[in-house]
């Protein structure tokens, strides 16, 4: 199977909609985006379907595409590469990515067609551009993905260009991105130099036959700041400032590329390199200090805020500490696991906001929101289920992933770290019900805070004026149209069942994905020197042989398993008790709450100034280094000084020269003679 | 029998001629006139030198000069009566337009 089509079908889709898209009725852009995306998912399918056929040891299918750089004997080829670890996020990318996209057919329609063109065309060059992340077998191929996602991410973001805060944030995304991806790229040259090679199984192979002491200064440098780039791209302190304020694009695209996939990147990164990760302990710490912390600490804000999505936003980052955590303490599976389940509940709470918004006419302040569970019953059940998923209540996907997140990170001895995971897997149950409960329980409440809705900015309020007020202000409300409402259910049976893959030994499961996943995250020569005595034996076993030399380990850690699944259990319950204690119950309590914490409050509703912060320390200098030393200084005297300064000395010197251009004929005769007198001068009396 | 010498003074004194009316004279006409005197000039000194060493080219040359005077002198008068139509003046300060 062609793995090359996987990301060219999307591209396809791209280059028809953004070259023709304009003159293409709205069905016709659409049908072609959809497709485009279920025949990438398909090709991904059955490539995934083969991939599980080969046996476990040489589980990879690798298509080289051509040789991109050939220089000395260094070579990088334009290498896709089908592991476990991108199979699965393959068919994370094209599936969710392929339900996203027939959501947004619906929910984009009013947009004028070639808006609608251009909307689907960035969404195709975006999935295609995910695709090649995943997929490329060396740092070179990633990094054209890790780019190219990056641009579409900016395109999305600003897609309401008009409108001055989307561009603005659509800018600051790019940029904040931008600091992000110089520590990638050094991280990668860092690599380079030490290896000699880009390529993730040789380095990865290097890497291990490393001795422990060889391993400690440039691997932990170039791990560090491959771990700075994955802060840019995944959101994690301190560079997850930008991912609230994507929250400017499209709804779909919050969904699709700022919760599922493109933030999963980073993770996704540190993942791939796991064998390289695990060598060095001091980056592993790092990684896991600054996912809880930005776990908790992205939890916080999220409490308070009052616009939908940027509940949604905060959440994504806090969720995205939870995978980083899981990678700094070594569970890499535990990590993925989470990545994998939170894409489905947190593209369907998004879709789900999605459909609040739609149906309001572009109203994303909470508060004036409530009693829509009768008028949205679908959206309703969707995001609650999406909303118990996500709170981690036991059987829902969100429970598995985020109880193996915790158990590794409590057995491996992080007890703080742990402790911080669970106080944010309480507020991640309390500000998720809040959002719940404000949103659908309760009266309707018109535009009590109109204000606030000024004042936010909301992604709808440019341009859906026309189709969304029609029936926006009416009291009969409509529910998701048949396409959102497909891809609302479709990602509800996910979040329900996409976590049984993942079913620990404690539960009696056998936590197929972390065997499906170990031969992408342990060193090659490991595996198969681990795997050598299970080839033997018949097929089915196979993938029961590493399973089986862990066993002793789990059946001495299950029943702490057990009782951390019931804490954990209790603290999402209770959390979500607590949203229902508060604004339920007596929403005056949370008044009551709020205005005895006020100044807490104010610093949580203003998001701990961070931005104000970045704006003092960092955007301001720089705005005065380079408009007064850099503009005024550097640029204007030192670079056009010595280009003016060039030019007017020719200049000077040409005007002296034209002096003797004097347009008389004799005087032009009389230096004629006096040169001939002179040539003959010389060779007469030489 | 005038020597090898008589005739490349006559020669360099004809030359000067031709050379100070280049120089002095104000007229477009006059000038041209001029130039075709350091020509014959020139030629008086290549027949001279022909004679004296006693080979054909010397006469050869001759004819070609005269050949390219003779083209010379009417791309000359063409431009001189183009001139004059344009500005009725044949000094040739007046023609001073192509410089800086």
């Amino acid at each position: 199977m062609m793995l090359l089509l996987i990301p060219l079908f999307p591209f396809l889709g791209f280059l028809v909609n953004a070259s023709i898209g304009r003159r293409l009725s709205k069905s016709v852009a659409g049908l072609v985006a959809v497709a485009a995306m279920v025949a990438s998912f398909a090709v991904a399918l059955t490539s995934v379907i083969q991939l599980a056929g080969l046996p476990v040891e040489s589980r990879a299918i690798v298509q080289t595409v051509f040789t991109w750089i050939s220089s000395g004997n260094f070579t990088a080829d334009f290498t896709l590469r089908a592991d476990p670890l991108s199979a699965l996020m393959i068919l994370v990318i094209t599936g969710i990515g392929s339900l996203i996209h027939i959501y947004s057919t619906s929910y984009m329609h009013e947009e004028p067609d070639s808006e609608y063109a251009r909307y689907f065309s960035y969404l195709n060059l975006f999935a295609s551009f995910m695709l090649i992340l995943v997929l490329g077998s060396n740092f070179l191929v990633m990094f054209v993905g890790w780019e190219g996602v990056g641009l579409c991410s900016y395109l999305l973001i600003g897609f309401y260009y008009v409108k001055q805060s989307a561009s603005d944030a659509g800018k600051k995304a790019f940029i904040v991105n931008r600091v992000g991806d110089f520590g990638f790229v050094l991280g990668v040259l860092t690599l380079f130099v030490r290896f000699g090679t880009v390529d993730f199984q040789q380095i990865a192979h290097a890497a291990s036959a490393l001795s422990p002491e060889a391993t400690f200064g440039t691997l932990t440098m170039a791990t560090m700041l491959l771990f700075v780039g994955a802060t840019g791209k995944s959101a994690q302190i301190p560079l997850y400032v930008w991912l609230p304020d994507a929250m400017e694009g499209p709804t779909p695209v919050s969904a699709l590329i700022h919760a599922a996939t493109m933030v999963t990147a980073g993770v996704y990164m540190i993942g791939r390199n796991a064998v390289l990760f695990s060598l060095t302990p001091d980056t592993l710490m790092v990684v896991a200090v600054i996912g809880a912390a930005t776990a908790f600490f992205a939890g916080t804000i999220g409490l308070v805020q009052n616009d939908i999505k940027r509940v949604l936003a905060y959440s994504t980052v806090s969720q995205l500490g939870y995978m980083f955590l899981a990678m700094g303490v070594g569970a890499y599976s535990a990590g993925i696991f989470h990545l994998y389940t939170h894409a489905f509940f947190k593209a369907l709470l998004f879709l789900g906001s999605g459909a609040v918004i739609h149906a309001l006419g572009g109203e994303q302040d909470i508060r004036n929101m409530g009693g829509l569970k009768d008028k949205l019953p679908i959206t309703y059940i969707t995001f609650l289920i999406g909303s118990l998923a996500i709170a981690g209540v036991p059987l829902l996907s969100g429970f598995f992933s985020k109880d193996e997140i915790l158990f590794k990170t409590f057995s491996s001895g992080h007890t703080i770290l742990w402790v911080v995971g669970m106080l944010t897997s309480l507020m991640t149950a309390t500000y998720m019900f809040r959002l719940v409960f404000l949103t659908f329980w309760g009266e309707r409440r018109h535009a009590v805070v109109a204000a606030g809705h000024d004042a936010h900015g909301h992604g709808h309020d440019a341009h859906g004026h026309g189709g969304h007020d029609a029936h926006g202000h009416g009291d009969h409300l409509h529910d998701a149209p048949k396409p959102m409402a497909f891809a609302l259910i479709a990602l509800t049976v996910g979040s329900i069942f996409a976590g049984y893959i993942g079913l620990p030994h404690a539960l009696g499961g056998s936590n197929r994905l972390e065997n499906w996943l170990e031969p992408s995250l342990t060193a090659p020569h490991v595996v198969s020197a681990q795997l050598a005595p299970a080839t033997m034996e018949p097929t089915p076993s196979t993938e029961a042989a590493p399973a089986a030399q862990e066993s002793h380990a789990e059946e001495a850690g299950a029943g702490v398993e057990l009782g951390l699944m019931g804490l954990s259990s209790l603290v999402a319950l209770s959390g979500i008790g607590l949203a229902w204690f508060f604004f339920v119950a007596d929403p005056k309590r949370s008044d009551a709450v709020a205005e005895s914490f006020s100044g807490l409050r104010t610093v949580l509703l203003n998001k701990y100034y961070v931005d104000e912060a970045y704006n003092v320390v960092i955007v301001q200098p720089l705005k005065a280094t380079s408009d007064v030393f850099l503009w005024k200084v550097v640029d204007a005297g030192g670079i056009d000084g010595v280009v003016n300064g060039t030019a007017e000395s020719v200049g000077g010197l040409a005007a002296l020269l034209r002096r003797v251009q004097t347009g008389s004929v004799r005087a032009y005769a009389a230096s004629l003679l006096l040169g001939a007198v002179l040539v003959f001068g010389y060779y007469l009396w030489r | 029998m005038p020597s090898l010498n008589d005739y490349l003074i006559l020669s360099a004194v004809l030359f000067t001629i031709g050379t100070a009316g280049v120089f002095v004279r104000r007229n477009l006409i006059t000038i041209l006139l001029s130039i075709e005197i350091m020509l014959n000039a020139v030629n008086l000194s290549f027949v001279a030198f022909g004679r004296a060493f006693g080979t054909i080219e010397g006469q050869i040359i001759v004819f070609f000069v005269m050949t390219v005077a003779a083209a010379e002198a009417a791309v000359g008068l063409a431009i001189v009566i183009a001139l004059f139509r344009h500005r009725e003046s044949l000094n040739p300060d007046a023609f001073t337009a192509l410089k800086w």
